[in-house]
């Protein structure tokens, strides 16, 4: 093992450069956009391809409610980072636990749509191409809401036993970019889902 | 300022006992470490996969050849494509990305340690998930063991019908779980570069290598996600009894090509990127001048990028696309061909008028020019469409993109092994063996791939089993797999090499070649925080500047 090192010039760190917790979240998420990417033009070119029913136009039915409360999330967490960046722990914890809430409702809405298209309408994943694409999308984007909900619930069981502080909010905040993600694929699923594909 | 050397003092760990120092490299979140244990874990599996490769062209040194049966051939071919690229290629230059981008830019560690160990060990369980396909696929079907789709598992070869038994559900499990550690690499070396470089260096100061191996990086977000979302699909279909794939129910099997070659062809230049960042800074050190042209580099890489983005389906003209769908794919083909040229005018202006020193890593990497080149020329044949419906699936199209990986990529790459070998095991290489091994590797290089082009110009088709007498094949198949034997010389003196340098060698010092960026400035090897004070830049080259106080760089930038 050789002992010598070349001593470089030494300033003390001043410069400015991005925070490493947002870019690396970004990047998380520009991944994420590319495989739901592929999975949105999957649907798209099979819309209309099934050889057999049922067809979206008979079967499917605008989660209207459901959606509305799912974007909301993205107000209350939004509200909640708030709070926690003044240093308002109540205020977030509450506006956090609403997030929560709020996802689960929506992901009780998609249980009561499966449950309906499985039993009532009679179609699964393998029933034909619509539905193979169908769970498929649904699911992937639904696999990222309750993914997103068992993070939320862990800083909630950390805020509640008194260990979330007002240090915490750019961590917090980090986490809120994926949430308000997963909320903007919504937007696109169902656009595709709901609109185009009826 | 100086440079003269100070004392650092020794830090012993030869003398813990063995335990302890499996137990430190198991739960290492040390960059340095990581580096060094996905280099050692491509290594391995470049052996299997180079003996699967010695099997292949035992079994076509003559017609009617029976050394393997048919079945054993089709795993080997897939065996060999699947692991070369995401088991060999993809995390040894993971770990000379993670070994060297935070020494480069003035870091102590990557962004993210933690991920970089998840990472690593994503990527070497996908590894093994692969292998293990030889002792479970077989399941109760008493089906097949390894995968043997074909590199590419084209549907309808992999829906349940064809495909009996878990062999294909190990081939894209194990893409799937290394898929996730490439993405979260990416997502560590973009934050790394993006936020943690040392001050005064700009983006633009940057060493070549950390912008390469940044859109590298870029690359393999938008390119192996795709991949991820396809091996999702297929799971889908195989084990849910989905349809996207399935002909039968409407699906379509020319969408799998899509997905896959998005991801495929991107892949190349996730894989070139980081042999062009070695040659972009092995060649000017050795000679003796800064890069030529940095910003155009710079500005070529991106255009690589973007482009590569956009060329997926040149792998799919013979599928039979409508005219302006082939007409965009050769032009925007072409088109990837123009920066790239740039890159070789650019590297041969550094040479040109340099003090060049014939050490190893830059033959190595003189070599790596001009092959890549004639790899690129046959890729711009290749592109052509017309042309392409002659040739595509022959032994043409497997000679043009080994010459790119092989001749191109691993040759820079052994060039990388020689030229940091010394900084990373403290230890100088000898220079006779490395010699050797370049001759060797050139000779056999160049019998193997140079020939292979002719038995696919006279028809002879990839992956067939064996070939009648009489076609004009025989002689040009023998001299192929000659040549192998040359190779796999090489490859044993390397290896050779690195182990009797590694316990034998010379001591190496910190900066054995008088190099320029700051990766140098560390003791050999590195200490586990790399910088006992964080440096700070003016130019690109911070030792040149360290070394020649009166004439900098940075007057002159």
């Amino acid at each position: 093992m050789n002992a010598t090192y070349i001593p470089m010039e030494q300033q003390p760190v001043t410069a400015q450069l991005p925070s490493r917790g947002r870019v690396g979240m970004f990047v998380l998420i520009a991944a994420e956009s590319a495989v739901f990417t592929i999975f949105v033009v999957a649907y798209i070119f099979y819309i209309g391809k099934s050889l057999t029913g049922p067809t979206p136009q008979d079967v499917l039915a605008a989660p209207i409610f459901y959606s509305i409360c799912l974007l909301s999330s993205s107000v209350t967490i939004h509200l909640a980072v708030k709070a926690l960046r003044l240093g308002n722990v109540s205020t977030f914890s509450r506006w956090w636990f609403a997030t929560i809430a709020l996802g689960g409702i929506f992901l009780y809405g998609t249980a009561t749509e499966w449950h309906r298209l499985i039993y009532t309408e009679g179609l699964s994943i393998s029933t034909n191409l619509f539905g193979t694409t169908y769970y498929s999308l649904v699911g992937l984007h639904g696999s990222h809401v309750v993914v997103g909900i068992l993070c939320l619930t862990l800083v909630l069981g950390f805020a509640l036993t008194g260990r979330v502080k007002q240090e915490h909010a750019y961590r917090v905040d980090v986490l809120s970019l994926y949430w308000h993600f997963v909320d903007a694929v919504w937007v696109v699923v169902f656009t595709v889902v709901y609109i185009l594909g009826r | 300022m100086s440079t003269d050397s100070i004392t650092w003092p020794q830090t012993g760990t030869a003398a813990h006992p063995f335990v302890d120092r499996l137990h430190e490299w198991v739960t290492t979140v040390d960059h340095k470490r990581l580096g060094i244990l996905y280099i050692i874990y491509a290594l391995v599996f470049l052996l299997i996969a180079g003996i699967e490769a010695i099997v292949i062209r035992i079994q076509l040194i003559r017609p009617h050849n029976d050394f393997v049966s048919p079945q054993v051939f089709n795993r080997m071919f897939t065996m060999h494509g699947t692991t070369m690229i995401f088991f060999v290629v993809m995390p040894v230059l993971f770990g000379f990305a993670n070994y060297l981008i935070p020494l480069m830019i003035g870091a102590r560690d990557m962004a993210f340690p933690r991920l970089n160990a998840f990472s690593f060990w994503m990527t070497a369980f996908g590894g093994l998930l692969l292998y293990f396909s030889l002792v479970g696929a077989n399941g109760l079907y008493g089906a097949g063991n390894a995968p043997d789709v074909g590199w590419f598992a084209y549907a309808p070869l992999t829906s349940p019908t064809f495909s009996v038994g878990h062999s294909t559900d190990f081939w894209t499990l194990a893409l799937l779980v290394s898929g996730f550690g490439s993405i979260g690499t990416a997502i560590n070396i973009l934050a790394t570069v993006l936020c943690m470089r040392c001050p005064g260096m700009t983006l633009a100061k940057m060493p070549l290598f950390a912008w390469l191996n940044f859109v590298m990086a870029g690359l393999v977000i938008l390119a192996v996600s795709p991949l991820t979302a396809a091996q999702i699909m297929l799971l889908v279909d195989r084990y849910l009894g989905g349809h996207f794939f399935d002909t039968q129910a409407g699906g379509s099997a020319v969408i799998w090509m899509h997905f896959f070659w998005i991801f495929g062809h991107p892949e190349v230049y996730v894989l070139v990127l980081p042999a062009f960042a070695f040659a972009s800074e092995i060649i000017p050190v050795f000679s003796r001048k800064p890069i030529f042209g940095y910003s155009v580099m710079v500005g070529a890489t991106v255009a690589i990028g973007f482009i590569s983005m956009s060329v997926w389906a040149h792998h799919m003209f013979t599928v039979g696309m409508s005219a302006s769908a082939n007409t965009f794919f050769v032009l925007s083909t072409m088109a990837i061909a123009v920066p790239t040229g740039i890159k070789i005018f650019n590297w041969l202006a550094t040479m040109w008028g340099g003090k060049i020193e014939f050490k190893t890593p830059m033959l190595f990497c003189i070599a790596f020019l001009f092959q890549f080149l004639a790899a690129g020329l046959t890729g711009v044949m290749l592109s052509v469409a017309p042309f392409n419906w002659h040739l595509g699936n022959s032994y043409f199209v497997v000679a043009h993109f080994h010459y790119v990986i092989v001749g191109g990529i691993l040759f820079s790459l052994f060039g990388a092994f020689y030229y940091w070998f010394p900084k990373m095991s403290g230890k100088m290489y000898s220079e006779t063996l490395g010699k050797l091994h370049f001759w060797l590797f050139l000779i056999g290089f160049h019998l193997t791939f140079d020939f292979m082009h002719l038995p696919g110009l006279l028809g002879m088709p990839r992956r067939i089993y064996t070939y009648e007498p009489g076609r004009g094949w025989d002689t040009w198949n023998l001299i192929v797999t000659i040549g192998v034997f040359f190779q796999a010389a090489g490859i044993l003196v390397f290896l050779g090499n690195l182990l009797w340098s590694y316990f034998r060698g010379k001591t190496a010092g910190s900066d054995p070649w008088d190099a320029w960026t700051l990766e140098w400035s560390t003791p050999s090897p590195p200490p586990e925080y790399n910088f006992s004070v964080i440096p700070t830049v003016k130019s690109r080259r911070p030792l040149w500047d360290l070394k020649h106080p009166a004439d900098p760089d940075w007057k002159f930038e």
